[in-house]
């Protein structure tokens, strides 16, 4: 366990510090969430009018829930590039060699993609805030909307992390990014599920990620509801994705770490 | 070797470079109307706001896709410009009698070339899924031409960027920021139907947002007078001073190589 626990620190710390260190990495990272929030909470927040649309707390904070998952999910896809990278250069071999315990090095890129979104996460929350945004929920609902966000920054990674560690190429880049982006954008982004129409609607349904959504938004706005199925989607998530990443790892080893 | 014989040769290897590189022509054509798919499906209740000018959200979106997809094809041109400029492609051009100006309208040519195929595409699925062209034939033909000299305009810049820095990177790293130009625009709601004061003024003050909202008159309104004058005047006046720019760069760059 100690193994695991020190690899997993070493790799975690390299990887925040890659991430601070460079602004390429650490700009976009923090730049698009803003951008993708003031575009959709300033711009269309009109639709707050639209008949039959009821979000106590308003768009700002209806919008702020899913870009808060965006994030979070875009965090640990974008560490999945940089474990591309280190099997790129050369790195994760080494890596892979000098570990004396393999699955600290998964932990580690967790450690590293929750770190990178923390930071995220506060900058789009002290804009949210100075944009106005109202918040209904306590202390408690507040914290349950963040772990469910945290759970989601696991999923992406451990789904990008699986891919990275199979592909070993920036050539998957597409396909870590493009399921993301689908399941989050055919969830209901802009209005609520019940304003959703046709096809779309339909998607939205079965989409894990609407639950998720939903859940986020009626913690921010103080009515909990349905809180306690988006977990158990979330964490369920979580479990299938560690395994898809711990048999990515298992691959990567097989194949010499290269 | 004529002038129109050196540009014909230099769009066509555009072109073929185009088709060769697959990522090229099928991000521009399947991406833009995916977001369209998205968008339209999840603000279709935006349509029943007062003022809104249409019931078909779709209809109103179908906007989106001429401007993205242009923007698309002006970072792949752009850069493949600035790959010719790596490679030392450039340098060899410039050893043979080739005019300088035919590498830029080539070059544009080609951007242009698909910019027209991304429109026809674009158009057909609109109409495929029941978007009806309010402003008739006449009126398709004008929006074809309006999409060309976008397409045009936001070249000339791809080619400036390239030009003028001699970088793949540096011609990607443009992609973010004509990104947020169209974000921050009219592309979502009317800019009467915005709201928030500081996002409608950033919108009346972004170029962008009269190209949509040109695109957009002849799809869901007929024939809006201002709208097509503001639409061409932007799309002439950026296409002016992107060419100029682009001139002036591409002639420092032939000197200095």
């Amino acid at each position: 366990m100690r193994g695991v626990v020190s690899v997993a620190l070493a790799v975690g710390w390299r990887m925040l510090h890659n991430n601070f260190t460079t602004p390429s990495l650490l700009i976009p990272g923090l730049a698009f969430p803003m951008f993708f929030f003031v575009a959709f909470a300033g711009g269309l927040s009109r639709v707050n009018d639209v008949p039959g649309f009821q979000f106590p707390v308003g768009y700002t904070a209806f919008q702020f829930v899913f870009v808060l998952l965006q994030s979070a999910a875009f965090a640990g896809v974008f560490t999945g590039f940089g474990i591309v990278r280190d099997f790129e250069t050369g790195f994760a071999r080494r890596l892979m060699v000098a570990a004396p315990d393999r699955r600290g090095i998964l932990l580690g890129y967790g450690i590293g993609a929750l770190g990178r979104w923390a930071v995220t996460a506060l900058v789009l929350t002290a804009v949210a805030m100075l944009a106005g945004m109202q918040v209904g929920g306590d202390g408690v609902d507040l914290f349950a909307l963040y772990l469910l966000a945290a759970i989601v920054n696991t999923c992406g990674l451990l789904w990008s992390a699986g891919i990275a560690m199979r592909l070993r190429t920036l050539q998957a880049a597409p396909l870590m990014q493009l399921p993301v982006f689908l399941s989050l954008f055919f969830a209901p982004v802009f209005v609520p599920l019940g304003l959703l129409a046709g096809w779309l609607e339909a998607l939205a349904r079965v989409n894990p990620v609407t639950h998720l959504l939903e859940a986020g938004r009626s913690l921010i706005a103080g009515q909990p509801s349905d809180v306690g199925l988006a977990f158990a989607i979330g964490l369920t998530l979580a479990g299938l994705f560690s395994l898809w990443a711990v048999r990515g790892l298992r691959k990567a080893e097989a194949a010499g770490g290269g | 070797m004529s002038l129109t014989s050196q540009v014909l040769h230099l769009a066509r290897r555009s072109v073929v470079r185009t088709i060769r590189q697959p990522a090229n022509w099928i991000t521009p054509l399947v991406f833009p109307l995916a977001l369209m798919a998205v968008n339209s499906g999840g603000l279709d209740a935006a349509t029943h706001l007062p003022g809104f000018p249409t019931d078909s959200f779709v209809a109103f979106f179908l906007a989106f896709p001429f401007i993205q997809g242009a923007l698309f094809a002006t970072v792949n041109a752009g850069v493949d410009l600035a790959r010719d400029i790596q490679t030392g492609f450039l340098n060899r051009l410039a050893l043979t009698p080739m005019q300088s100006g035919a590498l830029l309208i080539g070059h544009l040519g080609g951007v242009i070339a698909l910019g027209f195929v991304q429109a026809v595409w674009y158009l057909s699925v609109g109409l495929l899924i029941g978007v009806r062209i309010e402003a008739g034939f006449l009126g398709t033909i004008v929006l074809f031409v309006l999409a060309v000299l976008i397409v045009l305009a936001f070249g000339s810049f791809g080619a400036l960027a390239a030009l003028r820095t001699g970088s793949t990177e540096a011609v990607h790293s443009l992609f973010p920021v004509f990104f947020v130009f169209l974000f921050i625009s009219s592309m979502n709601l009317p800019r009467n139907l915005i709201e928030t004061e500081w996002f409608q003024t950033a919108a009346s003050v972004n170029p962008v947002s009269y190209l949509i909202e040109a695109i957009r008159s002849l799809v869901i309104e007929g024939w809006n007078e201002e709208a097509l004058v503001l639409g061409f005047a932007v799309s002439i006046g950026l296409a002016i001073v992107g060419l100029t720019l682009s001139t002036l760069s591409l002639r420092t760059r032939m000197a200095r190589t």
